[in-house]
């Protein structure tokens, strides 16, 4: 059964879809953690000191956050390397272009591919800045994420990166998550209205969400 | 109706194609684009050239010979096949675009001709029902709800044209494929066979070297016969079903 | 002056030797049980050809080969799922009488050889009825989307010329999925093995070694080799001839081809002249018009035929008040209305456009109306009903059809005549069958709606699987046939010549120039009505158009490639040959009969007149030479069980 679903181009879509969906949940949880910056350094710093000793006593510490780094590590490379691999065939399949182009044609598959890339530079990029600090600028805190989130938020670059990724993810998931519906075989013509609408609240919820946080900072409103 | 053309021209499989522009005069708004196409090759023949390739035959909309991606629409701006669209469509003084269909499981056989046999091998692989001449039970046996027998009809109505290949970015086959699993697979005939059938296609659609579906729709919009979108759905629902009973197999 | 070809000699009768003798409903039984059967064992040594993959090839194909036999089948489209029998919109008959209407098997043969005017063979009218029943079974078992009830039963309509409900129907597009039923099935056969496919190949003439059907030669359309092809027994399922009119409802590239190259290798050609022309297509348009599109009958249903009281009467249709319409079928034909077969409604259109009542550009149509229709069901239903016909005929004229009458004209559409075949449906030359609309076997001068699908459907699923059994059982080949046998060289000789012919005249003409001439010349006098001098005039003609193609066409490109002008300008070669053997039967039968109406031939209020005492046989046809006149073989028709009567539909 994983042969087939990996082996299929259809498989490999639903590998995608739940991968996908797996991310989506996490990022639902994410962002709502992060509005937690709004009511000051104590309350955001000790939410993020519970995320490491969650399940305890049951768990060791930091047991759980590990448990979720590596499935959505796994969620992502599954993602990923479906998407190359299933980009590939699509680029194959249809080697010779029209002449007479089109506009309106790819729209949606060329904002998942050139979105997707984004998104994933911007984990590696985000990783980097406020899990190990490796590019963190002003010198990086372990234990202090509300300095660290304000220290991010505080360059002009830190801003754009993140503005840009943030409505990347918007468009991704506004088409993502329709589209696993799809894959997943849950759509249906009667159903389908209702998945775009979810589809589009995800999308402007997660997207106003995460963009709150650099504009509270940039406002002046979390200091 | 004056009209230039600009056609896709290729000597044959192998050799390198490109656009040739012609002058069409005298065309009359109740033609089809196929008999406008046939006026162009008359003036072709007497002067000694070679006419347009073009596969056709019923034209009425039925056969599914004609595919030609008329503007960069594969069978051009109305919903229809090549052959039912009328001239009508058309201004006096424009300049049309016509191409062969486009897809590396479709290769170019002759200027608009293409060679679209990987359709008929995916039905070879299950897009049948298992049916001995001779065998077959009384025909009210089985009743079939009116919705099932509607359900199957409309995905039934898919001409096998390749439009939906044409006009997916990624080259992909599967409203085609799942028209063809939604029509048996909801019928009491087609149950016996409903999962061996749909990854057999399937297998056949990748290995015929179609592109994946990213639910650009553009196939549906492209379909003369109006199979919907969630076609493709309803396939992918029994690629997991039949996926999942394989595995407790 | 008459042309040397009209005179024809006599030769000995044809006799269907095969039929048994017993009470018409035993017959079949009785054929299938004295058949010779092959050893299943020994099946995959025998080889069958099948030209086309139509409803008749392509259940053909698929039963063949599910019996075992080793199947070589062609078609000249990309694919078989694309033949002609796809478009057939209207439906199948068959004898169930699930609507308990009082239908019968017997009905369902007493109506197709009364509507056939009592020009076919009884016995393989009935068995045909017989058959029509397991016809419907094997569809729905093979997951053809039939309409349905809402209690989940199949549902069926009255169709034309008849007054039970026993057509079965999917929608407007009963044939297309008939057909992918045969496709699919085909395909089966084609995954396991059994059926060697060889689609965008066409037959080009037929190889006849020691008196018996051996092989085929046949063109690859896209490298243009031509090549052979060898059997133990041939099978043409290639379509009818109506293209020889140039503009009818076939399709572009049906031909006649195959059946008329076999005609020229020795078998005969029966009742060339029964054409049926289709009271309900869309008229056309202009000099481009390059096909005309029919839209199906069953719209006589509920539609009413009419033309303006008035000559010349130009007001659009809705604002000619109902007193001042002719509803002329209504009229002449009280009981059955709009519902006459399709010969007498075509030449009832005919005859008010001659009257120059007709409507629409330049007078070549009558109006079929919705507006009771719609009045009396509401516009849902008739949508439901007709819709994608509808839709169709929008597409095509740019007019509404819920607001304003469709137009039609009558246009040719099937040709009941073709080879002659046995009750086993084998051809004269042994080895060589044709089943479908390419055999002449079951509609007789006429053939009623809804029963070419049932015909092609029998022949390919029922008959041959079980009559050819009996040809190979008693006619085992043991000698292997080469290419280099003389005879194969002679044929592909022939062949070759001609094509290189074609391609070497390098005139000022093009095919389509010539076949349109020639199509304008049949229906002018070989078309709805025919008359003795007409009929000489086109015989006289018809030689003179041949000699100047040979002398004027023009095909560019060469035979080593995808030419599609070639592949044209080979089919109106044999056009030209087919065309004057249709004319020449009509002059022959000089009786008016089904869709044969002879002017002289009428009864006073101009209905048909057949002439029993002279004509109650079928017309065999043996070919001489190009040009030369053929040899007449009669086959005496005999009517036990349906007695015949003047038609009368009054």
């Amino acid at each position: 059964m994983t042969r087939t679903m990996w082996d299929s181009s259809v498989g490999k879509k639903t590998v995608m879809a739940v991968s996908g969906l797996i991310m989506l949940a996490y990022l639902v949880v994410h962002m709502l953690g992060n509005l937690k910056i709004f009511f000051g350094s104590d309350e955001f710093n000790s939410y993020a000191h519970w995320l490491r000793t969650l399940g305890e006593p049951f768990l060791h510490y930091e047991w759980a956050l590990w448990i979720i780094r590596v499935v959505l590590v796994a969620a992502v490379v599954a993602h990923a390397i479906s998407a190359y691999q299933l980009s590939r065939r699509d680029i194959r399949a249809r080697p010779t272009k029209y002449v007479h182009k089109k506009p309106r044609a790819s729209y949606a598959t060329r904002t998942m591919r050139w979105g997707g890339i984004i998104l994933g530079l911007f984990i590696v990029w985000h990783i980097l800045d406020l899990t190990t600090g490796t590019v963190h600028p002003d010198g990086f805190q372990a234990g202090h994420p509300y300095q660290n989130v304000i220290d991010t938020f505080s360059t002009w670059y830190g801003n754009v990166i993140y503005i840009a990724a943030v409505l990347a993810l918007g468009l991704h998931i506004r088409h993502g998550f329709w589209s696993a519906a799809h894959t997943l075989g849950v759509g249906s013509r009667r159903r389908d209205r209702a998945f775009k609408a979810i589809a589009n609240v995800l999308a402007l919820v997660l997207t106003v969400g995460f963009i709150s946080v650099p504009v509270g900072v940039m406002t002046g409103v979390v200091s | 109706m004056k009209l230039t053309l600009r056609v896709w021209r290729q000597q044959n499989a192998d050799a390198d194609g490109a656009m040739s522009t012609y002058e069409v005069d005298g065309i009359s708004a109740d033609m089809s684009f196929l008999e406008m196409l046939d006026t162009l090759n008359e003036e072709l023949i007497l002067k000694g050239e070679d006419p347009v390739a073009f596969d056709h035959d019923c034209r009425e909309g039925i056969c599914g010979a004609c595919s030609l991606v008329i503007n960069g629409d594969a069978h051009g701006p109305e919903r229809t096949t090549s052959c039912q669209l009328h001239m009508r469509s058309f201004k006096d003084g424009d300049t049309i675009d016509v191409e062969p269909w486009r897809a590396s499981a479709f290769p170019v056989v002759k200027d608009l001709v293409v060679d679209r046999s990987a359709f008929d091998r995916i039905i070879q692989a299950g897009g049948y029902v298992t049916a001995p001449t001779g065998a077959a039970p009384e025909a009210h046996a089985t009743p079939v709800p009116k919705p099932d027998a509607d359900f199957a009809f409309e995905h039934a109505e898919c001409i096998g044209c390749g439009a939906c290949v044409a006009a997916c970015p990624n080259g992909a086959a599967m409203l085609f494929t799942s028209a063809k699993v939604n029509h048996l697979n909801v019928l009491p005939q087609g149950a016996p066979e409903r999962e061996t059938r749909v990854l057999d296609m399937v297998a056949q659609m990748d290995e015929e070297g179609f592109g994946g579906c990213t639910l650009t729709g553009e196939c549906a919009t492209a379909c003369p016969k109006g199979i919907p979108l969630v076609s493709i759905t309803g396939m992918n629902k029994e690629w997991l079903r039949a996926t999942r009973k394989a595995g407790k197999r | 002056m008459t042309s040397e070809y009209a005179e024809y000699t006599t030769g000995e009768p044809v006799v269907d030797a095969k039929a048994p003798k017993g009470p018409v409903s035993e017959r079949w039984d009785t054929r299938r049980f004295e058949a010779k059967l092959v050893n299943p064992a020994n099946r995959r040594k025998h080889t069958v050809i099948v030209v086309g993959t139509g409803l008749a090839g392509g259940s053909a194909g698929a039963t063949l080969a599910e019996q075992g036999y080793h199947v070589v089948q062609f078609c000249y489209q990309d694919s078989p799922r694309r033949a002609h029998s796809i478009a057939a919109q209207g439906g199948i008959n068959a004898a169930k009488n699930y609507r308990n209407d009082g239908d019968s098997i017997h009905r369902l043969f007493y109506d197709t050889v009364k509507g056939g005017d009592f020009r076919a063979r009884e016995s393989n009218v009935h068995r045909l009825a017989q058959i029509s029943v397991e016809i419907i079974d094997q569809c729905v078992a093979q997951g053809v989307p039939f309409a349905r009830e809402y209690g989940g039963l199949l549902d069926t309509r009255s169709f034309g010329g008849v007054q039970v409900s026993r057509t079965f129907y999917a929608r407007g597009q009963t044939g297309q999925q008939l057909l992918l039923g045969a496709y699919q099935a085909l395909s089966r056969q084609i995954a396991a093995g059994n059926i060697e496919m060889h689609p965008r190949t066409e037959m080009l003439d037929l190889v006849v070694v020691d008196g018996r059907a051996r092989g085929i030669v046949a063109r690859d359309l896209i490298t243009g080799k031509i090549d052979t092809y060898y059997a133990d027994a041939v099978v043409l399922a290639s379509g009818g001839y109506g293209n020889v009119f140039y503009l009818s409802t076939n399709a572009m590239n049906s031909n006649a081809t195959a059946i008329w190259r076999a005609h020229r290798r020795g078998a005969y050609f029966a009742n060339p002249c029964f054409t049926q022309i289709h009271p309900t297509c869309i008229p056309r348009t202009g000099e481009h018009q390059s096909k005309l599109t029919l839209m199906s009958e069953s719209l006589r249903n509920d539609g009413r035929i009419w033309v303006p009281k008035a000559k010349g009467d130009d007001r659009p249709a809705n604002e000619i008040p109902e007193d001042e319409r002719d509803y002329y079928l209504e009229r002449i034909y009280p009981s059955f209305g709009n519902l006459v077969p399709r010969d007498i409604a075509s030449r009832a259109a005919k005859n008010v456009c001659d009257e120059g009542r007709g409507v629409g550009p330049g007078g070549q149509g009558v109006y079929l109306d919705f507006a009771d229709a719609i009045r009396r069901m509401g516009r849902k239903k008739v949508e439901e009903k007709y819709g994608n016909l509808f839709d169709m005929y929008e597409r095509i004229t740019a007019e509404n059809p819920y607001e304003v009458p469709m137009r039609i004209y009558p246009a040719v559409h099937y040709t009941m005549g073709g080879l002659w075949v046995d009750y086993d449906l084998q051809t004269t030359v042994p080895g060589l069958f044709a089943i479908g609309e390419a055999n002449f076997s079951d509609h007789g001068a006429n053939r009623l709606g809804a029963s070419a699908l049932m015909q092609g459907l029998a022949d390919g699923y029922f008959v041959l699987p079980s009559t050819i059994n009996d040809y190979l059982a008693r006619n085992p080949h043991h000698d292997e046939i080469t290419d280099e046998h003389p005879v194969v060289q002679e044929v592909l000789a022939d062949t070759e010549d001609r094509l290189r012919l074609l391609l070497a005249v390098d005139g000022d003409r093009t095919p389509d120039s010539f076949h349109r001439e020639l199509g304008e010349l049949m229906w002018e006098f070989c078309g709805m009505a025919r008359t003795d001098s007409g009929l000489r005039k086109a015989l006289e003609r018809i030689p003179q158009i041949r000699e100047e193609f040979w002398r004027r066409i023009k095909v560019p490109g060469t035979g080593e490639e995808f030419n599609q002008s070639l592949e044209k300008a080979n089919r109106i070669v044999d056009y030209l040959e087919l065309a004057e053997l249709m004319c020449l039967d009509a002059l022959h039968r000089d009786e008016s009969c089904g869709g044969h109406f002879r002017e002289e031939s009428q009864t006073p209020d101009g209905e048909a007149e057949r002439r029993d005492e002279e004509f109650s046989y079928a017309a065999a046809w043996e070919f001489t030479e190009t040009g030369e006149a053929p040899v007449l073989h009669k086959e005496d028709l005999v009517f036990e069980y349906v007695h015949p009567t003047q038609r009368s539909y009054a």
